[in-house]
């Protein structure tokens, strides 16, 4: 790994300060970004914790739904958000393992984006508020494919705000070396709709399945997308998983999702 | 009751306390005074020859105290295959040198071409970038298909072989005419094309090294991560650097698993020891993980076709294979050997098969080494053998349990020669199938199948019934199979004056106990309690010789050899007792650690035996020498040959494809057991990785040679979560009949015995869901692939 | 180089680390703690886990300035004050549950915190918690045994 200079400040006013100089990068819980510097693949001349600012932490209920702290660890919320939000907490406390929910957060997954990460299906079909130091932005507008987000340079997470659907869960399917998302699917009822966020599966990052949506916007049942077919053109082929491996887990998950709600 | 002592005790492991308390002392815990940093440059292509290696920079680098090439090794030996295999037409096999770092040419990624050592690991890390930077590597054609690899001639490996074969071996040559009449005339015939994943063994314990020269005496002192410190020892000085062995001692420390990957000596080892020498420094050198992904030895790596003739009740008429086996870019060590003796000797399997030939065409392709991992041989025997029986059975319409006990060798045929040449010595199959079929609750299979089916999954079982050749064993047999080694082992039993005991073994403990298991053995026989004993292994200065431990051969031929050096310590105690009791030595008996006159009650007890030979005020020179120590070398007649049943049950989700293992039971005749939790242990281990080989692992190189499934992020290994408790059952003993021990080995079996049970329940499971059409899925039996047979 | 100080199996411990420096390499290198192990460089196999502040961490995975004032738990301080075992190891030798004994710091590490979290858990708690500590000797049998063991309750006969 290349060095580099290590600070951590304690306002967010200080992080936005430092992440504004050149070479920095922001540190949340490392889970992802450090082994990638251990592959040379990063290599930030300034890092910039974020796990010490106070501002950024926590779980709690406000305006617009569940307020989660950027720099919240998954185990966490996994604890702390299991009584407003169980389907958002039991998928924060699937994220890898152990070890990694106690380091890992949410900011840093979301800011990531990484297409085989759980939150963003959870963001996606919740319709949450990703707020930043600068603005708030949709979720759907947030996410922009392959780790590419609406962030700007310098910009970093502050929170995530989750309004809480009626009805949610999120079912995953791991990949079986690294347990990231093979595939995941979020589904999420309220009263105006139901949103499905798919993780793992697109070839572009996190996306809304959109027909599935409108099936079950009208009957929250397995039963009503069993028609349906996923286009395996716009999924993703790896070593794990062909893409019409991955259209038929999107719409097994799908179902089994909507059972568990 | 459980025993609470000596042999068949369930004694608890002695390491453990300082394995449990952070204080093991493995390779990378050490760290020399004065101690370099090792770090190596690996080629990013697979193949491609090098044009140029600037150093200039790199060694100019902050802390870089000396850079390597393969320049600097090209006149120093290379690192020898231990077999040497012979072609059907009687060509000696192709034996292109492996040299300490590439030199003209690189031949697979990871193949390590230059290295730097510096003040620390992230200035040799820095400096091994610049060189990188700095080389020049025209890249080549990368030869990773095996069956490309022999049909290409323009391509190759390695220049001076033109078809990348290192050999085409035949099985008994002489049945081949015979097995090609037999199969052409039989009634039925199954036929199974199938692929025998290629594995990364995965230690947990990444390869490490620490070379050391003292210039005062010229001596050298590897430290290292081996199986096997002694043969690291002979390849390090008789073939590659030249040291005299009597200068380099080799420790091999507290070890974190092996495996097969740590039997052999790597190129790493030869050169920290010639840059210690270079540098008067000690360099150390531990692999990252992406380093023993790139660079460790592989495993398995077959591709076969099996052929089963057969009457129409599914009597056995022949069995014929062809193989090509993947040898990775240069020999391994064991290389030459694990495709063919460990493998084509067992293709008779436990049956009494009249027609068995093999063929096996070994590969050179730009890839990682392959070589023997857990089984070595065996598992891909067993699997060919015994995916083709359960193809064949449902073919035909037969119970797979009926067939396999139709066709075994009876109790009354040992011993049993094979068609392919192994001498059976014991066995007793039928009795470990009643037991898995019992333990396993056949006969309530049904019910569990229903409550599967009300859960929505498929369940299936299945079942293989395997033997193998453990021991690896006696010299003379394996010297005129192509060993250029013998394969007895050593051990010295010292009785020091006050009694107590040290036991010197070649046998090298990483995970198996013998730190516990060897005492064990001394205590029942010297009647002395265990914790008077201690065992030291790993260190060539302190033990008489060693082949070291791999093929399940600890106790098996270590074991004995301690228990024949054990015989003259009685022996030597009875003539000391003798002088001691004024009496005939033919009058003295050995009991629980007393020496007695027969037919008296005096009598010596074992520490009175031990102070005297220390103490020896009066003994009588001429007739008997001071001293209680003695060594035995034991040469085994013969392998041994554990034997067993295992059942596997699966639950197939047909809408993910996900297979989970709900259910393993073993019966395994181990013969004689010495200490029955370690035995459990080393079961569960190998059936744990064998679920894995059947289920999730492989190992994928693309068509340039790049390695996709290069960390743990790819490269899928088991979790505690991926399979259930076994089951295992060892009440079926026939005790070897040619160790006086009458142990077979148990490190192996499990690898071996389980792919083949898991394949045969996932297609079980399949079938009985209706999904008729999938007759074969290959390993590993991965969700993308269940769901893609069941849709295809 | 900066100074960072923390608190290592209740003792204060300071030394100087560059940013790079991972809380692994602090505490082997650093401070001679040579019991947590490194097994890969992705952060899966688990083999360096300590508690960090109670919570399980992979220790290749942070970095030692990051957890500068924090109290750090090993495997070295996992005995009893008089050095014997404790419950938990005790039950790993008594189950057999470690063979090379390499993953077996992580291993430890992750169930005290396991049953620190979940004093009770079922097979399949315990199966799911180690789901980050990659064991390649023992299939896990005798580990998931040691663990159910530890917390008091019965372990299958076999």
């Amino acid at each position: 790994m290349h060095n580099f200079d290590f600070v951590k400040p304690a306002t967010i006013a200080d992080a936005a300060k430092a992440l504004a100089g050149d070479g920095a990068q922001a540190l949340s819980g490392g889970q992802t970004l450090i082994p990638t510097m251990k592959q040379r693949l990063a290599a930030p001349g300034v890092l910039v914790s974020l796990t010490g600012i106070a501002e950024m932490q926590g779980v709690c209920m406000g305006d617009g739904g569940l307020h989660i702290g950027a720099a919240t660890p998954h185990a966490v919320v996994a604890r702390e958000a299991a009584k407003h939000y169980p389907a958002l907490a039991a998928l924060a406390g699937g994220i890898g393992d152990p070890a990694v929910r106690s380091r890992g957060t949410i900011g840093g997954s979301i800011a990531n984006n990484d297409p085989a990460a759980c939150y963003p299906s959870a963001v996606l079909a919740s319709g949450a508020t990703v707020v930043t130091n600068k603005r708030k932005i949709a979720a759907d507008d947030y996410f922009q494919g392959l780790f590419t987000t609406a962030l700007e340079e310098g910009e970093f997470i502050i929170e995530v705000v989750f309004p809480i659907p009626a009805k949610a869960a999120y079912v995953k399917f791991n990949q079986p070396a690294s347990r990231f998302a093979l595939t995941g699917v979020f589904v999420a009822k309220f009263a105006n709709g139901v949103r499905v966020g798919v993780t793992g599966a697109g070839n572009d990052g996190v996306f809304r399945w959109s027909d599935a949506e409108k099936a079950l916007s009208a009957d929250f049942s397995a039963g009503a997308i069993a028609g349906l077919k996923v286009d395996p053109a716009g999924m993703n082929t790896d070593l794990h998983g062909s893409a019409a491996y991955r259209a038929n887990l999107v719409k097994v998950l799908t179902q089994r999702a909507v059972s568990a709600a | 009751m459980p025993k609470d002592h000596g042999i068949g005790a369930p004694s608890k492991r002695r390491e453990d306390i300082r394995f449990l308390t952070g204080r093991g002392v493995y390779t990378d815990d050490i760290t020399v005074h004065g101690q370099a940093a090792a770090v190596f440059v690996r080629s990013t292509v697979a193949h491609g020859r090098i044009k140029s290696i600037n150093t200039a920079k790199a060694a100019a680098m902050p802390g870089v105290l000396a850079v390597f090439t393969g320049e600097d090794f090209k006149d120093v030996g290379g690192n020898p295959a231990g077999w040497l295999i012979k072609s059907r037409n009687g060509e000696p096999m192709r034996e292109p040198k492996r040299p300490v770092l590439a030199h003209g040419k690189v031949r697979h990624v990871g193949d390590a071409y230059a290295a730097v050592v510096a003040e620390t690991y992230a200035q040799a890390k820095d400096a091994a970038q610049q060189l990188a930077d700095d080389s020049v590597i025209e890249e080549l054609p990368a030869i990773i298909d095996m069956a490309a690899a022999l049909a290409n001639s323009s391509n190759r490996v390695h220049d001076e072989i033109p078809d990348n074969q290192c050999y085409d071996w035949g099985w008994i040559e002489d049945n081949r005419a015979k097995v090609d009449a037999a199969i052409k005339a039989a009634p039925h015939v199954t036929t199974l094309e199938l692929v025998n994943n290629r594995l990364v063994p995965n230690a947990m314990e990444p390869r490490a090294s620490i070379g050391e020269y003292f210039p005062g005496t010229g001596d050298y002192k590897l430290t290292t991560t081996s199986q096997n410190p002694h043969l690291t020892r002979l390849l390090v000085a008789a073939f590659v650097l030249g040291i005299p062995e009597n200068k380099l001692t080799v420790v091999a420390p507290d070890v974190g698993g092996g495996f097969g990957s740590k039997i052999y000596h790597y190129g790493e080892e030869a050169l920290v020891l010639a840059a210690a020498k270079k540098l008067h420094r000690p360099v150390k050198w531990t692999a990252e993980r992406s380093e023993s992904f790139l660079s460790d030895a592989h495993g398995r790596d077959h591709v076969t076709k099996i052929e089963l003739a057969c009457e129409k009740d599914g009597t056995f008429i022949a069995f014929r294979t062809e193989t090509m086996a993947n040898v990775g870019a240069y020999l391994s060590n064991f290389s030459t050997v694990t495709p063919t003796f460990l493998h084509g000797t067992l293709m008779a399997g436990p049956y009494k098969v009249p027609n068995v030939y093999v063929n096996v065409k070994t590969v050179f392709t730009n890839t990682a080494p392959v070589d023997a991992y857990r089984g070595a041989g065996r598992p891909e025997a067993t699997y060919s053998l015994e995916r083709v029986i359960d193809k064949m059975c449902r073919e035909l319409g037969l119970d797979p349990f009926e067939v396999r006990r139709k066709n075994f060798i009876t109790t009354d045929m040992f011993p049993y020669t094979t068609p392919v040449a192994l001498a059976y010595d014991t066995g007793n199959d039928p009795a470990t199938l009643d037991t898995v079929m019992q333990i396993a609750d056949v006969a309530g299979f049904e019910k569990r199948a229903a409550a599967s089916k009300a859960k929505g999954k498929l369940r299936g079982m299945g079942l293989s019934t395997w033997i193998e050749a453990c021991g690896i064993a006696p010299s003379h047999l394996v010297g005129i199979l192509g060993a250029r080694v013998g394969l007895y082992d050593a051990a010295t039993v010292r009785v020091n004056a006050t009694g107590n005991i040290s036991v010197m073994v070649g046998a090298h403990s990483h995970g198996q106990g013998h730190e516990t298991v060897f005492p064990q053995i001394v205590a029942s026989k010297l009647g002395v309690p265990e914790s008077s004993v201690e065992i030291v292994h790993g260190d060539t200065s302190k033990i008489p010789f060693g082949m070291g431990s791999y093929g399940s051969r600890s106790l098996a031929v270590c074991g004995v050899a301690m228990d024949k050096a054990l015989d003259k310590i009685v022996a030597k105690g009875k003539k000391i007792a003798a002088h001691m009791l004024e009496a005939s030595e033919s009058d003295i008996t050995f009991a629980d650690g007393r020496f007695s006159v027969a037919g008296t009650d005096k009598a010596k007890t074992f520490g009175e035996i031990a102070f005297s030979a220390y103490v020896p005020h009066n003994y009588p020179l001429e007739t008997l020498e001071p001293g209680l120590e003695e060594t035995a070398f034991y040469d085994p007649a013969n392998f041994t040959y554990p034997a067993g049943a295992y059942l596997c049950e699966v639950e197939v989700d047909e809408g993910t494809g996900k297979v989970d293992v709900v259910a393993f039971h073993c019966a395994d005749d181990f013969g004689n057991i010495m200490n029955p939790m370690i035995v459990e242990g080393q079961v569960h281990g190998g059936v744990g990785q064998g679920i894995g080989q059947a289920l999730c692992e492989f190992t994928t190189y693309d068509e340039t040679g790049q390695l996709l499934t290069g960390s743990y992020m790819d490269y899928p290994m088991p979790r505690a979560e991926d399979v259930p408790f076994y089951n295992v059952d060892y009440s079926c003993q026939t005790p070897c009949t040619h160790n006086p021990l009458g142990v077979k080995g148990c490190g192996e079996a499990g690898a071996i015995g389980s792919p083949p049970a898991v394949v045969n329940a996932v297609i079980d499971a399949l079938q009985r869901g209706g999904h008729k059409h999938v007759t074969h899925i290959d390993m590993p039996v991965s969700p993308s692939r269940v769901w893609s047979a069941i849709n295809g | 180089m900066t100074k960072v100080s923390m608190t290592v199996n209740g003792k204060s411990v300071s030394g100087e680390v560059e940013g790079r420096t991972l809380l692994s390499a602090f505490l082997r290198e650093g401070l001679g703690l040579t019991g947590t192990h490194v097994g890969c460089d992705t952060s899966q196999c688990g083999a360096c886990v300590v508690h960090v502040d109670g919570k399980p961490v992979k220790s290749c995975t942070v970095f030692a300035a990051d957890v500068a004032g924090a109290s750090v738990k090993t495997i070295e301080g996992m005995a009893n004050p008089d050095g014997s075992l404790g419950v938990i190891q005790q039950a790993f030798q008594d189950h057999h549950g470690l063979q090379c004994g390499f993953c077996t710091p992580g291993m430890v590490m992750s169930a005290a915190a396991l049953l620190a979290e979940n004093p009770k858990p079922s097979e399949h708690d315990v199966r799911h918690y180690l789901d980050g500590n990659i064991c390649r000797c023992t299939g896990y049998h005798n580990i998931v045994k040691a663990v159910l063991a530890a917390s008091g309750q019965s372990v299958p006969a076999e």
